[in-house]
């Protein structure tokens, strides 16, 4: 074996380059992900919105185009965010 | 009782065609009555795998829409006995196959077979929907790569949600997990993720593993399916996989990289390493 074929093999061999390592951590976060959005009980945020503008709607006098309603997810805890934006004087 | 098997994968190209068609052919040679079904309208290909194109002349949509009969349908494969396909359509309509037609094919078949293959089409649309609705069982055919093991995982979802026993109350369809294009040697050297890795992530009771083989393409180019090719790997791991399903006890082969020590060089031994999955 030559000396170049050697050291390309060291290369591949050691841990930083085994894609495959790479590939199962990222596996394991996609997967990991795609399971939280399967869950039956998922939140449906179209429906949680379209029920919020119309509880809103109901008090105050808002633009339904101008409520927005986000779920951020990250591994230890969950974010729900509504924004609504309010006309000059309630 | 009839059991209707379906084959998906979400990924295309991953090996479903070529599985339906070993899987098959492999129950009938075990004696079994078997129809393989081609569920991917528009796109038929196992009539290519199984070489008898030649003999469609009515497919699953006429027989839907009441232009054939099943029996017209069905073609008897002509070197195993107990086998038939039945085609799918060259349709572009999409909706060509409803859930009743569907149900009532999959019902007639029953009365005449042990096993009804279902190959399922790509993605995760309706072709794909049908083929595993009415299914009592599953094989979930993965490359040992990112992309076809996150859709695996993605059809594991569908099928513990979306299939007709799991509407009934009934526990979801049994799921088997086919690893197929495995290479042990790029596994070796860190370039594919191992058996233990895909079946760790999918969490499913493995089946088989399927190399990657030369056998495959000479099959489909000859319209044979690889398990008929009995010498080669990926025939001989096909037929372990249709052992395993019929509950015999058959350790993996073709999972551990062949170390070709100057003896085989010269020689060629056939010896394959053998191992059992632990
Ligand atoms: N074990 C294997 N070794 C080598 N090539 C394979 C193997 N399994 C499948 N292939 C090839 O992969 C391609 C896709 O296979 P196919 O069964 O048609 O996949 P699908 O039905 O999932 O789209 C074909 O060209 C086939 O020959
Ligand atoms: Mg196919």
């Amino acid at each position: 074996m030559s000396l170049l074929k050697l050291i390309k093999q060291k290369l591949r061999d050691s841990k930083s380059c085994n894609s495959a390592n790479l590939a199962k951590e990222r596996l394991q976060i996609i997967v990991a992900h795609q399971r939280n959005l399967q869950r039956p009980g998922k939140i449906d945020l179209d429906d949680l919105q379209m029920k919020l503008v119309e509880v809103i709607s109901s008090y105050l006098h808002i633009d339904k185009g101008l409520v927005n309603v986000e779920l951020q997810r990250d591994a230890d805890r969950s974010l729900l965010e509504l924004n609504v934006t309010l006309p000059e004087q309630i | 009782m009839a059991k209707i098997i379906v084959v998906t994968s979400g990924k295309g190209g991953v090996g479903k065609t070529t599985t339906s068609a070993a899987f098959g052919t492999g129950l009938a040679l075990k004696g079994y009555k078997t129809v393989i079904v081609d569920f991917d309208v528009g796109l038929r290909n196992l009539d290519l795998i199984m070489g008898c194109e030649r003999r469609v002349v009515y497919d699953f949509v006429n027989v839907i829409n009441g232009e054939a009969r099943l029996s017209q349908a069905l073609i008897k494969d002509k070197r195993v006995e107990n086998l038939s396909i039945l085609p799918a359509s060259q349709t572009r309509d999409k909706d060509a196959l409803t859930q009743e037609g569907v149900e009532k094919i999959l019902e007639d078949l029953k009365q005449d077979f042990d096993y009804i293959i279902c190959d399922s089409p790509a993605g995760i649309e309706r072709g794909a929907f049908m083929a595993m609705y009415f299914a009592d069982e599953a094989i979930v055919v993965t490359n040992p790569e990112v992309s076809s093991v996150r859709d695996s995982d993605r059809i594991l979802g569908l099928l513990a949600s979306k299939t007709k026993r799991v509407q009934e109350g009934l526990s979801p369809p049994k799921e088997h997990l086919v690893i197929t294009r495995y290479s042990p040697k790029r596994v070796a050297a860190g370039d594919m993720i191992s058996i233990e890795t895909v079946q760790e992530i999918l969490a499913i009771s493995l089946l088989g593993v399927i190399p990657e083989s030369q056998a495959v393409l000479r099959a489909s180019n000859s319209g044979i399916p690889v398990v008929i090719d009995e010498k080669s790997d990926a025939g001989q791991a096909y037929m372990d996989t249709v052992l395993r399903f019929l509950g015999e006890n058959i350790p993996y082969r073709f999972i551990t990289e062949e170390k070709k020590g100057l003896i085989k060089r010269l020689f060629g031994s056939k010896s394959n390493t053998e191992a059992v999955l632990a």
